[in-house]
């Protein structure tokens, strides 16, 4: 047991804990942003895996990392647009059309994949990104070296948690997209573009769905797998209603979810196959849990799920 | 500027129900060319694979039905369980608690009688699966739980449960591979028709559709299901216990999906395995929208989809289109549809301003 409370693997889980919270901060952030404004985006899962395979693609045919992530990025707003138009312009169902996005941009990655790779035996890689050390915190004893030698897209993602934060609370947009989400009557009424609003969530939320994506292709591995999302998109909505839809407390859950992750590869690799499987199990069961907490509470944005169509305002 | 205003119209005649997804279907075979030019394959060579890989030859034909049986089982389920509102996206896992259920029957089994064996196999399936998807449902009902999240959710639990399994107790003896032993004879389903793979699964699950259809039908829970699903408040003040009904409704949908992993494992593999399923679960979502979540409209849409998977591995081996093509329809299929449904509701008039 001793090894356990080692200072090495102390700080190794905390970096673990940090790298495998990334793609779930970067999601969750962009899914907080989606329902603030009432929209349930449940095409999170296969907005990341088309961010994974974009981000992958483009480094591998450039040579360019950020280059990747930029068209990540902007693949994730195409996809969110088209979830805007489906749900916010035509006003479908939201769970139907996000699924619809999740089950066609799942087929679409894997189609686009094999089209450009084939069947190789061995999978394609890239040079990955490298972690950065942060002069003098890192020199922190036993937690430094592991929170602060990270990749350069897990300092952004801690620095997209404030900003989230402040865009939401503290700014006049964020004033909009909160009434939007609440009561867009209301909104509209005092001349807030409803559907506007909502369109731009969803863009930028998809943007950044499509960078945690890219995050799991080019820094945590350096390879596409077809599983490589593996269900991170379903936490990530779960991290927002386990954080009562605020960004720091989204970001938490986003860390627990990093800290069983971390655990789980580290007990997988010591050979414990079954814990690691119980493991994994843990941050669902305890989302779900989470969950039955939060429907006691009513802080969910009064108008999620329900689409706003001006001419059927009175009714 | 362009703007769309959407308003109601009045309901559609009932012909329209058919028109609609077959309009959508013919919609998005037409939209598949894209991906099939950007692929650079040949266009109307591609469409004749895809339907000659799965409908030309007698073994092709019946592979066609070996693959409806369990895209049937879980369109059944998740349309049975859409109609009263309860949103279960959960099937996968499901097939998987009806696959593992079977798994632990299969094996161990060998004690009772032959004949007794198959039906102990498909019932354990069945209730494995119904339990499973009690579960999002009591949660719903009693804890307030969104049952979407909460299905989607489980789906995971069940994948893990099933690998813990795997590389624990239910590990073939002397393998390393999560792989589990294989089933003794008389839990296999037979097959029916010589050299082929046509096994008696499809026909349980041709019998599920007479099943579905007459309980919505002809039956009081059908009626008071369907109730729930119109307007569960109407329900409740009508004197419907809506609980009790989502419940049961949850069973029967969770217990067709169990019935598919059941199929899977006792008709084809033999021995679980994790990928048992390439995701029928979430191919059961598409197949009950296109089948606008009617029997009848199941059956066809899982006939249709399963030409599209079947199709599309000849289409692949002799165009050089990925077999990823499948899903790439299935995809589009359902976002089309959805769109189309909704011209059966409102009217969209395109305003210049």
């Amino acid at each position: 047991m001793g090894e356990f409370l080692e200072a090495a693997f102390i700080s190794g889980l905390l970096g673990a804990m940090m790298r495998m919270a990334t793609p779930i901060i970067f999601a969750t952030m962009g899914e907080i942003l989606a329902e603030r404004s009432g929209v349930l985006n449940l095409g999170i899962e296969g907005i990341m895996l088309m961010g994974a395979m974009t981000g992958f693609l483009v480094t591998f045919g450039t040579g360019s990392l950020w280059l990747g992530v930029l068209m990540a990025a902007i693949v994730g707003m195409i996809l969110g647009l088209l979830m805007a138009f489906l749900s916010v312009n035509l006003g479908l169902s939201q769970h139907v059309s996000g699924l619809g996005i999740t089950l066609f941009s799942t087929g679409l990655a894997m189609f686009i994949y094999r089209l450009y790779f084939g069947s190789p035996t061995v999978p394609p890689i890239v040079q990955p990104f490298k972690q950065v050390t942060l002069p003098f915190l890192s020199k922190i004893p036993v937690i430094g070296p592991g929170l602060f030698t990270q990749y350069t897209l897990t300092y952004l993602a801690w620095l997209l948690i404030p900003v989230m934060s402040i865009l939401i609370y503290k700014t006049k947009m964020g004033l909009k997209i909160r009434t939007v989400g609440e009561n867009p009557v209301v909104a509209d009424t005092v001349g807030v573009n409803v559907i506007l609003t909502r369109t731009l969530c969803l863009v930028v939320g998809g943007a950044l769905m499509g960078v945690g994506g890219a995050f799991l292709t080019l820094a945590h591995q350096n390879m596409f797998l077809i599983d490589v999302i593996g269900g991170r998109g379903w936490v990530s909505i779960a991290m927002v209603i386990f954080g009562n839809w605020d960004p720091l407390k989204g970001a938490i859950g986003a860390l627990i979810f990093g800290f069983l992750d971390g655990l789980q590869l580290r007990l997988q690799g010591l050979g414990f196959h079954i814990s690691f499987h119980i493991f994994l199990m843990i941050p669902y069961l305890l989302t779900i849990v989470a969950l039955i907490g939060v429907s006691r509470k009513a802080s969910v944005p009064a108008s999620l799920l329900k689409p706003y169509r001006r001419e059927e305002k009175g009714g | 500027m362009i703007r769309m205003r959407i308003t109601k119209r009045e309901p559609l005649p009932k012909w329209a129900r058919v028109v609609i997804p077959i309009a959508a279907i013919i919609t998005t075979l037409i939209l598949s060319a894209i991906p099939i030019l950007l692929a650079g394959g040949h266009l109307w060579k591609s469409y004749y694979y895809l339907f000659y890989g799965a409908l030309g030859t007698r073994f092709n034909l019946l592979e066609t039905f070996v693959k409806a049986s369990p895209l049937l089982l879980t369109g059944l389920a998740v349309a049975f369980a859409f109609r009263a509102k309860f949103w279960n996206i959960g099937a996968e896992g499901q097939l998987l608690a009806g696959a593992l259920a079977a798994t632990v029957l299969g094996v161990s089994l060998g004690g009772i009688p032959g004949i007794l064996v198959l039906p102990v196999v498909m019932l354990g399936g069945f209730l494995a699966g119904g339990i499973w998807a009690a579960i999002p449902a009591i949660l719903k009902t009693k804890l307030k739980v969104d049952d979407v999240v909460s299905t989607l959710l489980l789906n995971y639990v069940m994948i893990h449960i099933m690998g813990a399994l795997l590389f624990g107790p239910l590990q073939q003896p002397g393998s390393s591979w999560p792989r589990s032993s294989a089933i003794i004879e008389a839990a296999q389903y037979p097959i029916l028709l010589t050299r082929s793979r046509f096994h008696l699964g499809i026909l349980i699950a041709l019998l599920a559709v007479l099943v579905i259809w007459f309980i919505n039908k002809r039956t009081v829970f059908g009626y008071r299901s369907k109730a729930v699903g119109v307007n569960i408040r109407a329900a409740h003040f009508g004197g419907i216990n809506t609980t009790a009904v989502i419940l049961w409704t949850a069973m029967v949908s969770g217990g067709l999906a169990g019935l598919a992993g059941v199929g899977e494992l006792c008709a084809l593999q033999y021995r679980l395995i994790m990928d048992i399923s390439p995701g029928y679960g979430y191919s059961g979502i598409v197949i009950a929208m296109l089948g606008n979540l009617h029997p009848v409209g199941v059956l066809f849409s899982s006939l249709f989809f399963s030409v599209i998977i079947v199709g599309a591995h000849t289409m692949s081996r002799m165009t050089g289109v990925p077999t990823y093509i499948a899903e790439v329809i299935q995809g589009m299929a359902l976002m089309i549809m959805l769109i189309f449904l909704l011209f059966t509701e409102y009217r969209i008039k395109v305003v210049r301003k």
